[in-house]
């Protein structure tokens, strides 16, 4: 016998969880934390190894020295690395009210990292049952990045970077927190199999609506052969940016910066 | 997710949360209409999920500290991840802790100490209660869903 039921939306009285009003709050506080900042910028490759984080900490330096208030989030929550880039204090951060305080690192780049949460060499592990941790584990890690959005102080910014791991999944997490989908700046090294992955992950993050910058072309020499940013620029119509070669100088990223 | 009765036809309303144990979490909704209650029981990794989620069954009765889920969640924290700032306590006025519930705790890892102590002050304080027990730390953390703090 059929139960003949209402559906979930035909349920209209008012519910004490309010379990969708949480979650636009939690929505509005990202809001309104960015609010002060000018533009977010995510920093995506879709390849490991390209060298995203060392773009983006060499970036951010360059752009806070030309005087520009900047903040980088190193969304690789299981291999960050832009602490160490930036070479931020090892000091406690700072608890205020509503917000923690983000560590000023090199350049007075404003920084906050897992790295800076994490016991030295342990792994980023959630509490809770581990058979089966992936049915929780990556609403866990979406979690860690909305507040790393959401409760840092960052104040008045004129730039934050958002370092993201390989891959495309980060970029659609990010990208759904955000009241805007993030500017990308796309990183890939020379060789066509880094174009490959590369154009999966701008195309993505393209039909997301996301603007793209352009392309950075990083570790150009003779070590790795190819032609990614050129073949990628004339795909996508986009600029390359720069071109870094292996131990570049600070010129190089000032260049970049000023494209920005 | 929303239960209805069938017989009245009519959505429950919530009434309370617990967590008993072994990573269950337990809520209970009664009928508006007829009075009927159930209780709803996730098993650790539903309870996982929605912790996951940021969101609280019933709704927040204390603010959402900074970092809370973070804090909260993550097994392999720095000891001096975190310094409370030394300014004065938000939300009203001070709340004494008794010796006992200082020890206990002194007990929580320093990651997550800090946020605890803050949200133990906020609950006495929605509650208007002067002076944080264990007995309150033990009311308030199954009140609040605070599993392992």
């Amino acid at each position: 016998m059929p139960l003949n039921i209402r559906t979930y939306h035909d349920l209209t009285e008012p519910d004490a969880s309010g379990l969708l009003q949480q979650v636009i709050a939690q929505r509005g506080r990202v809001a309104t934390r960015l609010a002060e900042v000018g533009r977010v910028v995510a920093v995506m490759s879709g390849k490991g190894g390209v060298g995203k984080s060392f773009v983006t900490a060499h970036l951010a330096r360059a752009c806070a020295r030309s005087g520009r208030a900047v903040g980088v989030l190193d969304a690789d929550l299981n291999g960050p690395t832009a602490a160490r880039l930036l070479e931020a204090p090892r000091v406690p951060l700072t608890v205020r009210d509503d917000a923690v305080l983000p560590a000023v690192a090199a350049d007075g780049v404003r920084l906050i990292s897992m790295a800076q949460l994490l016991e030295d060499g342990r792994p980023l592990a959630f509490r809770g049952p581990e058979a089966e941790s992936f049915i929780w584990r990556g609403a866990q890690e979406v979690a860690a990045l909305r507040e790393f959005l959401s409760d840092i102080a960052w104040g008045p910014l004129d730039l934050l970077f958002v370092d993201l791991p390989p891959g495309l999944g980060r970029f659609a997490e990010l990208a759904t927190l955000l009241p805007t989908p993030p500017a990308v700046l796309t990183v890939t090294i020379p060789t066509p199999e880094s174009g490959d992955a590369v154009r999966r992950a701008l195309r993505a993050a393209i039909e997301r609506g996301a603007p793209a910058l352009g392309i950075v072309e990083n570790m150009v020499g003779n070590q790795f052969p190819g032609d990614a940013a050129d073949s990628l620029a004339a795909e996508f119509d986009l600029p390359v940016l720069a071109r870094i070669p292996f131990h570049p100088q600070d010129a190089v990223w000032s260049a970049l910066a000023a494209r920005l | 997710m929303k239960f209805l009765c069938i017989e009245c036809d009519r959505q429950m309303t919530f009434e309370e949360r617990e967590l008993p144990g072994d990573g269950t979490l337990a809520v209970s909704f009664s009928c508006p209409a007829c009075g009927r209650r159930v209780g709803m029981l996730t098993n650790p990794f539903e309870t996982q999920l929605v912790s996951s989620l940021g969101v609280v069954i019933g709704g927040r009765t204390v603010p959402e500290q900074p970092l809370e889920m973070v804090r909260s969640t993550v097994a392999t924290g720095k000891e001096s991840a975190f310094g409370e700032s030394k300014g004065p306590e938000t939300g009203g006025g001070a709340v004494a802790w008794s010796a006992d519930a200082l020890e206990r705790l002194a007990k929580v890892p320093n990651f997550v100490r800090g946020m605890v102590k803050r949200i133990y002050a906020e609950y006495a304080r929605d509650h208007g209660i002067s002076e944080i027990t264990p007995a309150l730390m033990d009311t308030a953390r199954t009140e609040l869903g605070l599993e392992g703090m």
